[in-house]
């Protein structure tokens, strides 16, 4: 772990919701290294998302700067970062954002289609141990199944970065940790950096390194000196 | 096939009631264009190469006797390209089996060359030949209402002698394309032949010899009709020429040209509605669409698709519906248009009708529709573009509500929290509101245009038969006869009364306006045929001036106390100056009239050219045949045949053209109410199941969506009259013509049956809307992320 993947200078984020508006992110500082399985844990509405959609892409910084390798991303115009998400990025969401009317297989293969170098969705599928359910629509599947056609979606390009948002926010324990494992697998295999919203401190345990939110900062950071498999933890 | 393009096929599948109904809507606009822009170039080039095959007279020229040799005389006219002289004569006819006396229109075929004009189209048999003066060629229809053969055999009283003729041959003719007889107002093929005849023979019966008393002259391109006519009616004036006229005064002619602007008016008029309402569903439906997959649309983003494919994937699915609309448009305007031009078969009389399908009138509909349709589709396409992923994925901030108006003005708790929720859903999108009522209201109007028709028909027919023409029969005489032939009417078995006309060719002119019309003079005592002023009081016709109709007044832009140049075109001619006293409706023809003693003072003494008559019904028998064999008369017309044959015309005409109205109607009220339904349930389907989460029934549920449906539509129907009210009078100015106009009136039960069959597509569509209501899947609904 020595190479920064990613280096966040500064960052600040305004934005406005209907009447109200909103200072997401205060300044943040952040480097996530090649490989690593990074945890951002805090309460909702202290600007994790945020964050996380302008490593992603999906968003831009009202200030500051992120680099990603040798890509400056705050100087990049949405053409620049639909090429980069499109190259680079996984996304995972807490609601899955599987689109309805395709299966499972061709909710995967809306990613290879347009992905450089994917795998068939049928191994990515596998991968999350849904080998036998891809020919099911998402309203055919359990929330957490929905969650790992997500995950294969987010890997079958084999991305360098997955960004995860509340992967598990919307399930139950059980099926919670089959997703967990789903990611920590692919961490392990594919070597992909990876990247976890939650705001459940039990989640902590599987990451490399823990980065502590609350009110638009990182006001903590820890590394965990030994991981546990997802199977030992619970909520 | 790419996944986007799944997703396309599938969503489709899903929300095919709303695409098919938009389909439906873009289908009639293409459906019309098709059939109103199909008919009309079926009409206008059917006529255009008849005229041009059977070489079709530009100018047409009635006189007394003429020497022949003057023909020659008239080829010289400059940018005249042939004349051709011939005999033609008013005959009144006797058919075996049929009681009313009918009338024919004796023409002379030269006898030892080719015509030059006006050929005939054989059907059957031959032409009459030289030397066999009982031979006759007839028209077509006149034919089959008889049930005739070749041999057949009929009387016609021509010149004052009854006449046995043998039917040798079935011709049509460019002359006779829309076949009416004299002082008839729509064509009775039983009680009107045209008669072709050798010119030998005609010239023997009517004493002729060496000499003809019509020409019709063909004229050179570029050459000015205008002028033509001016040195013809030089040269024919002193051998009885009563001024000739052009194609747009042909009787036949110009009733083609009155269906041609019709159906111009047709496909001018109706096409852009329905694209204009099928934009406004396609922009309701697509931006509901993608308000309901913005989470998608930002989900595709964040995988790294680019704007233009997501885009495009929702031009696609506009593309699809409106690839279906157009294609059952083309089916059924092509279907339409076929049950159109076979009406113009029996209606009027073609050898041969080119129907094609022109490729570009399918291309020009198909064109407009899909531009109609990216209209449509431009604001979501846009918004879709727009649309910031990381927004995309946050659900959208709650819909900003207003206490509206109305709420700050009536106490809100006299209004139910249900009704509440309604006007606050109408007046948050108040543009889709308006345009969803303004969809409803045009379809409340396109009913009222459909169905004024009838009324202004019936207000025709009241006033033409049963207020103004109220004699049961019209005498034609063949030519003018002396104020004697009045008391012969008089004393014909049966006659009860006899009312005396007098008919003149004139050219009336008014500064550099003129228009030839006929005066026609009638008694100041008129009682059976009258006139009849602007508020149908009977008029008196004063005993100096013209009486005009506003067709006339309106052409030569005369008001009443206008002085008026009559230039008298037959008999002794001569220049007046008369003052115009009244301006009165006329739906029929060009009106003017005058008081027959001041008309025959005109024209230096007393004749007659018909008498209208009442009748015994009882002794009717004993007056046609009276009639029949009575010298002089050229044709009768029956008013109780008139009507009947009217009736029966217009019914045929209507009928299909308010059923087509009806269903367009049908399609564009339920359309646009199943859409903006469909939508409300979508965007208010998490509020309704709430609702009923909170216990109020499916009947109080429903009620929110159906107040907010009624609502619009109780707004759109009055809104709807005022625009029937405004097509059905563009329509009828359309329809207005020299020959006949159609009166504008809506009576008040037509208001109310468009209204109610608009009500009836709101309610069925609401209906069908409700039971999805009834489905409502109170925990899915509650348990998913807006």
């Amino acid at each position: 772990m020595t190479e920064a993947v990613f280096e966040a200078r500064g960052l600040t984020k305004t934005y406005r919701t209907g009447d109200v508006e909103v200072h997401a992110l205060a300044g943040v500082d952040l480097d996530l290294y090649a490989g690593e399985l990074v945890v951002l844990l805090g309460p909702s509405g202290s600007g994790k998302s945020t964050l996380l959609n302008i490593l992603g892409g999906l968003d831009h910084a009202t200030s500051g700067h992120v680099r990603f390798c040798d890509h400056d991303l705050t100087a990049l115009d949405d053409a620049g970062l639909t090429r980069y998400r499109r190259d680079h990025v996984g996304f995972v969401f807490q609601f899955y954002n599987l689109i309805p009317s395709l299966t499972a297989r061709e909710n995967v293969d809306l990613v290879t289609e347009i992905a450089r170098n994917p795998m068939p969705a049928e191994m990515a599928l596998e991968l999350v141990g849904l080998g036998a359910r891809m020919d099911h629509f998402p309203a055919q599947m359990s929330g957490g199944e929905q969650q790992r056609v997500a995950i294969a979606r987010a890997i079958a390009k084999r991305p360098d970065v997955l960004l995860c948002d509340e992967p598990t926010g919307a399930l139950d324990s059980k099926t919670g940790i089959r997703v967990l494992e789903a990611l920590t697998q692919v961490n392990a295999e594919l070597g992909t950096t990876t990247a976890l919203i939650t705001h459940n401190a039990a989640i902590r345990d599987i990451a490399h390194r823990v980065l502590l939110f609350g009110d638009g900062r990182i006001t903590g950071t820890s590394v965990n000196a030994t991981r546990k498999p997802p199977s030992e933890i619970s909520w | 096939m790419r996944m986007l393009d799944r997703k396309l096929v599938r969503d489709l599948r899903r929300m095919w009631a709303q695409a098919l109904a938009i389909a439906l809507v873009m289908a009639s606009g293409v459906a019309t264009y098709v059939l109103a822009g199909g008919a009309y170039r079926a009409l206008e080039e059917t006529r255009a190469a008849y005229y041009l095959r059977y070489r079709f007279a530009d100018v047409f020229a009635q006189v007394k006797r003429a020497p022949k040799a003057l023909a020659d005389e008239i080829e010289l006219i400059e940018g005249v390209a042939a004349a051709e002289p011939r005999i033609t004569h008013l005959a009144l006819l006797d058919v075996e089996g049929v009681a009313e006396p009918a009338s024919g229109m004796a023409i002379s075929l030269p006898d030892l060359r080719e015509p030059r004009l006006n050929l005939v189209h054989l059907r059957e048999g031959r032409l009459p030949e030289r030397d066999h003066t009982g031979e006759v060629t007839v028209n077509e229809a006149f034919f089959k209402a008889h049930g005739m053969r070749i041999g057949s055999t009929f009387k016609a009283l021509l010149n004052g002698k009854k006449r046995t003729l043998e039917v040798v041959g079935v011709a049509l003719s460019p002359e006779y394309i829309y076949a009416l007889g004299p002082g008839d107002l729509m064509p009775d093929d039983r009680r009107f032949a045209v008669m072709w005849m050798s010119e030998k023979a005609l010239a023997a019966i009517f004493d002729l010899d060496g000499a003809f008393n019509s020409v019709t002259l063909k004229l050179l391109r570029g050459a000015s009709e205008a002028e033509v006519i001016k040195r013809l009616d030089d040269l024919l004036a002193r051998y009885g020429g009563t001024g000739a006229t052009g194609r747009k005064d042909q009787l036949s002619h110009a009733f083609l040209d009155a269906e041609l602007r019709q159906l111009d008016a047709l496909r001018r008029v109706m096409p852009p509605i329905f694209l204009l309402v099928s934009a406004f569903l396609i922009n309701i439906t697509l931006a509901r669409m993608v308000a309901l997959e913005r989470e998608q649309i930002g989900l595709l983003k964040a995988l790294g698709y680019t704007p233009l494919p997501i885009a495009l994937h929702y031009v696609k699915i506009v593309l699809a519906i409106t690839a279906v609309g157009i294609l059952i448009g083309a089916v059924a305007g092509a279907w339409m248009g076929k049950g159109l031009t076979r009406l113009y078969a029996d209606f009027f009389h073609f050898p041969f009708l080119i129907f094609r399908h022109h490729a570009d009138v399918y291309a020009a509909s198909a064109v407009v529709s899909l531009l109609a349709a990216v209209a449509g589709a431009v604001k979501s396409v846009s918004d879709v573009l727009a649309l910031a992923p990381a927004v995309a994925m946050q659900p959208p901030a709650p819909t900003r509500y207003r206490a509206f108006v109305l709420g700050r003005l009536v106490p809100s708790r006299a209004l139910s929290q249900l009704t509440i929720m309604a006007l606050r859903h109408v007046a948050r999108w108040p543009f889709r509101a308006a345009a969803t009522a303004l969809g409803i209201a045009l379809g409340v109007g396109l009913l009222v245009t459909a169905l004024l028709s009838f009324d202004s028909v019936e207000l025709m027919i009241d006033v033409a038969f049963f207020r103004t023409e109220r004699q049961q029969a019209t005498l034609n005489f063949t030519d003018e006869k002396h104020a004697s032939a009045l008391q012969v009417v008089e004393r014909m078995p049966g006659v009860l009364r006899a009312e005396p006309y007098r008919s003149v060719s004139v050219r009336l002119a008014n500064g550099h306006r003129s228009r030839k019309v006929s005066i026609v003079g009638k008694p100041r005592e008129m009682d059976l045929s009258r006139v009849l002023d602007r508020n149908f009081d009977p008029v008196r016709l004063p005993e100096q001036g013209l009486v005009v109709g506003e067709r006339v007044a309106e052409i030569l832009g005369l008001r009443r106390g206008d002085v008026v140049e009559v230039e008298v075109l037959e008999g002794r001619r001569g220049t007046h100056h008369v003052p115009v006293t009244d301006v009165i409706k006329s739906y029929f023809g060009l009106a003017v009239f005058m008081d027959l003693d001041a008309l025959d003072r005109m024209l230096y003494g007393p004749r007659l050219t018909g008498v209208h008559i009442g009748f015994d019904t009882g002794r009717q028998d004993e007056l046609f045949t009276a009639i029949k064999s009575t010298p002089g008369i050229g044709s009768i017309a029956l008013q109780r045949r008139a009507l009947a044959r009217f009736r029966e015309t217009i019914a045929q005409n209507i009928n299909y053209s308010v059923t087509i109205y009806v269903a367009l109607a049908v399609i564009i009220a339920f359309g646009v109410v199943y859409n903006s339904a469909r939508i409300q349930l979508s965007e208010n389907a998490r509020e309704l199941a709430s609702l009923r989460v909170l216990g109020f029934t499916r009947a109080e549920v429903s009620r929110v969506l159906v107040t907010e449906l009624a609502l619009l539509t109780l707004v759109a129907i009055p809104l709807g009259w005022i625009i029937g009210y405004g097509f059905g009078w563009l329509l009828i100015q359309a329809f207005s013509s020299d020959l006949y106009r159609v009166p504008f009136t809506i009576e008040r039960a037509t208001y109310a049956k468009a209204s109610l069959v608009v009500l009836l597509a709101t309610a069925a569509s609401a209906l069908i809307v409700r039971r999805r209501i009834d489905r409502l899947d109170l925990i899915a609904v509650l348990k998913t992320r807006d």
